[in-house]
């Protein structure tokens, strides 16, 4: 056994008592889909998990109906008091089974499971457990006192956090009071069937959550259905734009989170020991499947070589391999097609000039693998430098000064996420202030919290998740507009006027959307 | 003998400065009954173009300001409109074609809700944000910053708008550190660029507002596409092809609001629709 080889220390899959195939999750029950029944495999072995129903239109009307029955009949007729003590037991069921979930998200998704145990499934019982106190304390959520439901949400998420993106999504839905239909990604159906079996066993009413699984047009089919009054999506840029455009016209509520492109900006008096660390787990945590991943490096020029070695060095001890072990740090990458993206767009930097260092990683026969890669010599015009890849690749660009950190860092039309990596707390703060970006993390990186909101700016999407801020992506404001305390002449000339959103599209803004989704 | 009057010139106003449209191009602009009342600049492309360079120019400057800084500026809006009250008055009759005592009151009203929203500039930020307290040892704190560069189609409608209107799109923007791009009331255009002239007297630095006349059925698509606008105000954009606006701002994620009947009354939600929330997590520790 050479030096930091370990025995092999496997999770046991024994804990999973999956079912051979999963239905649709409408009203309660688990129904047959009538679209083509597709395997969901784990990325680390290409075996076949489990078989899961695919929704097609019809499926998702189903779905958005009973939804809105419990939303009219139930949901939005509960006390907040009630439906918090839902979401309460929803979190301690997350908790009674964390070790369930992590193994499914394990095998289904491919990230090692040292992430599920440790991030993503405390954080989806956080995330139920914060928003559970929610319910009962709208008014007090900065709305004015009357804050109201929407009504139906439509939601859709990525493979990359799967049941961590259905919490973020689920939990203040159902805080504020409206009810849900959620499609989770193609490539990881899994856990949001094993969370379907939590709300049976909470016994959160029929109809409240409804989880339809399918490719993209099952997602497409719940955006755009008429009868759902918000929608929140998490995923691609690109997506974003085309579900934007499908809301045009219409009085549903949009929140987007989309990629990234982030800087995490290294100055030379910087805490170095932390900062390799964050670094490596800016953009090789989760195989860089991650919007807010610190996927460009900005390190200042006089210690570039410093930062360069030590992160060599440091990536070289890295374990890939079975998501399973518990002594893996780098697991498969999701899926076929993601696999086939990150290899075209590392060759498309070695094209352009950048250079290519990486990890010495032995890879598994089966699977999909991508060992951690570093480019440096890269241009802020590179390719790499402006697409974000969503892998495990880090493209390294140097600076000066702090103003030229900035503006290297501004240099996208991104704006999810930066990091801020220097002792000098007065440089930190400033340089905060000056990065276009929704989540700065300064000396660490990576940090969730469900109490801390999280969202882009620019092209990385509109409105926050998380905190007092994700919670009111879901509620009408209620109360004070009109009374807003403008000296009483504005009152009577502005004739004031509540709310902007119109009752409902009209035939011609219908038309219009499905063009615009056409496009 | 009565005197003979001298007519204003009403152009754009850009930058701070009032130029004629690049495009040479006037309207007439008439009472209600018909009668001529000047010819005011019909703003082409280019002008939205070159008003969307101002405004992002002015945007470090104005949202570096500090709070009680704007919140002084905006107030100094509504001491200057309170000296020139007979003015504006004036116009908003002769365009408008209401009664005297409606005018006042349209005027009274605006200077109020500059006055309103000038209050809520230092405050702000401590209603919108907050203090996250996040299970780990780290200082987290959400702020609202300015989206950046809005731009708005100010409220149409045949009377109780032309200043009223601009005022109720223009302040909760700017109050925050936006700069806009605003197509006026184009019937009525006279009282927006009496007000360009309010801002460029006043102490708003050039670019943070910029003004324009003319067709917002011919401008509004231009500002909606335009790449460097992030976020777009259909206010008074209800009798055009908006869904088609607010389609071609996805393209860059541009925010939109959507059309609204009747001027918006003064609201934190017109404030919330163009700021960013940022969060910045620090770590703590002795050492």
């Amino acid at each position: 056994m050479r030096f930091l080889e370990y025995a092999p220390a496997p999770e046991s899959a024994a804990i999973l008592n999956l079912k051979a195939e999963y239905g649709l999750f409408i009203d309660g029950e688990f129904v047959d889909g009538r679209g083509e029944v597709f395997d969901t495999i784990s990325p680390a072995t290409e075996k076949v998990i489990a078989r899961i129903a695919q929704a097609d239109e019809r499926d998702v009307d189903r779905a958005v109906a009973a939804a809105r029955r419990s939303y009219e009949k139930v949901w939005s007729r509960m006390s907040g008091s009630d439906r918090g003590k839902y979401l309460f037991r929803i979190a301690r069921l997350v908790q009674e089974r964390s070790r369930e979930l992590a193994v499914a998200e394990a095998l289904d998704n491919g990230k090692p499971i040292r992430e599920t145990r440790d991030v993503d499934v405390p954080l989806v019982a956080a995330w139920f457990f914060y928003y559970a106190g929610w319910a009962d304390k709208l008014e007090y959520a900065g709305l004015g006192p009357n804050p109201r439901s929407l009504g139906v949400a439509a939601q859709v998420i990525p493979w990359n956090f799967p049941l961590l993106m259905l919490a973020w999504k689920i939990a203040p839905a159902l805080a504020a009071g409206n009810t849900v239909v959620i499609k989770p990604a193609e490539t990881t159906s899994l856990t949001a069937m094993l969370f379907a079996e939590i709300l049976q066993q909470a016994e959160l009413p029929a109809g409240v959550v409804n989880i339809v699984t399918g490719p993209g047009s099952t997602g497409q089919a719940l955006v755009t259905h008429d009868d759902v009054n918000k929608v929140a999506f998490t995923g691609s840029t690109g997506v974003g734009r085309m579900i934007a455009r499908s809301v045009a016209g219409t009085n549903k509520k949009l929140t987007l989170e989309l990629g990234g492109k982030a800087a995490n900006i290294v100055f030379d008096d910087a805490p170095m020991d932390q900062a390799i660390e964050g670094i490596v787990n800016g953009i090789f945590f989760n195989q860089g499947h991650v919007c807010c991943a610190g996927s460009r490096l900005l390190v200042q020029e006089n210690v570039h070589d410093e930062v360069i070695d030590r992160l060599k060095q440091r990536l070289s001890t890295l374990r890939m391999g079975d998501p399973l072990d518990k002594n893996t740090d780098i697991g498969a990458i999701n899926s076929a097609a993601q696999l086939e993206r990150i290899r075209t767009l590392s060759d498309v930097g070695e094209e352009e000039g950048a250079e290519r260092w990486t990890a010495d990683c032995v890879i598994p026969d089966k699977g999909f693998w991508f060992a951690p890669t570093i480019f440096t010599q890269v241009s802020p015009a590179h390719r790499i430098a402006r697409e974000e890849i969503f892998g495990p690749v880090l493209s390294v660009i140097t600076f000066r000064t702090p103003a030229e950190a900035i503006a290297k860092a501004n240099n996208t039309p991104y704006g999810l996420s930066a990091g801020i990596w220097t002792e000098k707390g007065s440089r930190m703060l400033a340089l905060a202030d000056q990065l276009r970006a929704g989540v700065i993390w300064a000396n660490t990186f990576n940090r969730f919290d469900p109490s801390s909101p999280f969202g882009g700016y620019k092209e990385s999407g509109y409105g926050r998740e998380g905190g007092r801020h994700g919670l009111a992506a879901y509620l009408a404001s209620g109360g004070w507009d009109a009374a807003g305390g403008a000296a009483a002449g504005s009152r009577s000339a502005s004739r004031a006027v509540t709310s902007g959103a119109k009752s409902g599209a009209t035939k011609e803004q219908r038309k219009a959307t499905k063009k615009a989704v056409a496009k | 003998m009565s005197r003979l009057t001298v007519p204003k010139t009403y152009k754009l106003y850009v930058g701070g400065a009032f130029p004629r449209s690049e495009s040479g191009r006037t309207y007439e602009v008439t009472t209600p009954k018909g009668g001529f009342l000047a010819n005011a600049a019909q703003a082409s492309r280019k002008d939205a173009r070159d008003a969307v360079v101002a405004a992002r120019s002015a945007v470090s400057g104005w949202a570096g300001a500090t709070a009680y800084n704007r919140g002084q500026v905006l107030y100094r809006i509504a001491e200057l409109l309170e000296g020139r009250r007979a003015q504006f008055a004036d116009e908003i009759v002769q365009s408008e074609g209401v009664s005297a005592s409606a005018a006042a009151a349209q005027v009274d009203a605006s200077i109020d809700l500059w006055v309103w929203y000038a209050g809520w500039a230092d405050k702000y930020a401590q209603v919108a944000g907050n203090a996250n307290p996040v299970a780990g040892p780290y200082f987290n704190i959400s702020v609202p910053e300015p989206t950046g560069v809005v731009a708005i189609i100010a409220p149409q409608q045949a009377t109780g708008a032309s200043l009223l209107g601009l005022a109720a799109v223009v302040a909760p923007a700017i109050l925050t550190g936006n700069t806009v791009v605003v197509v006026a009331h184009e019937r009525a255009p006279l009282s927006a660029i009496s007000l360009g002239e309010v801002l460029a007297t006043s102490d708003v630095p050039g670019g943070v507002v910029n003004i324009l006349t003319g067709s917002p059925a011919e401008i509004a698509p231009w500002l909606a596409a335009h790449a460097d606008v992030n976020a777009l105000d259909l206010a008074g954009a209800g009798d055009l092809e908006w869904v088609d606006l607010q389609i071609a701002a996805a393209e860059t994620l541009t925010r939109v609001l959507q059309p609204q009947p009747g001027i918006p009354a003064p609201s934190l939600d017109r404030i919330g629709a163009f700021v960013e929330i940022k969060t910045v997590w620090h770590t703590k520790a002795m050492r």
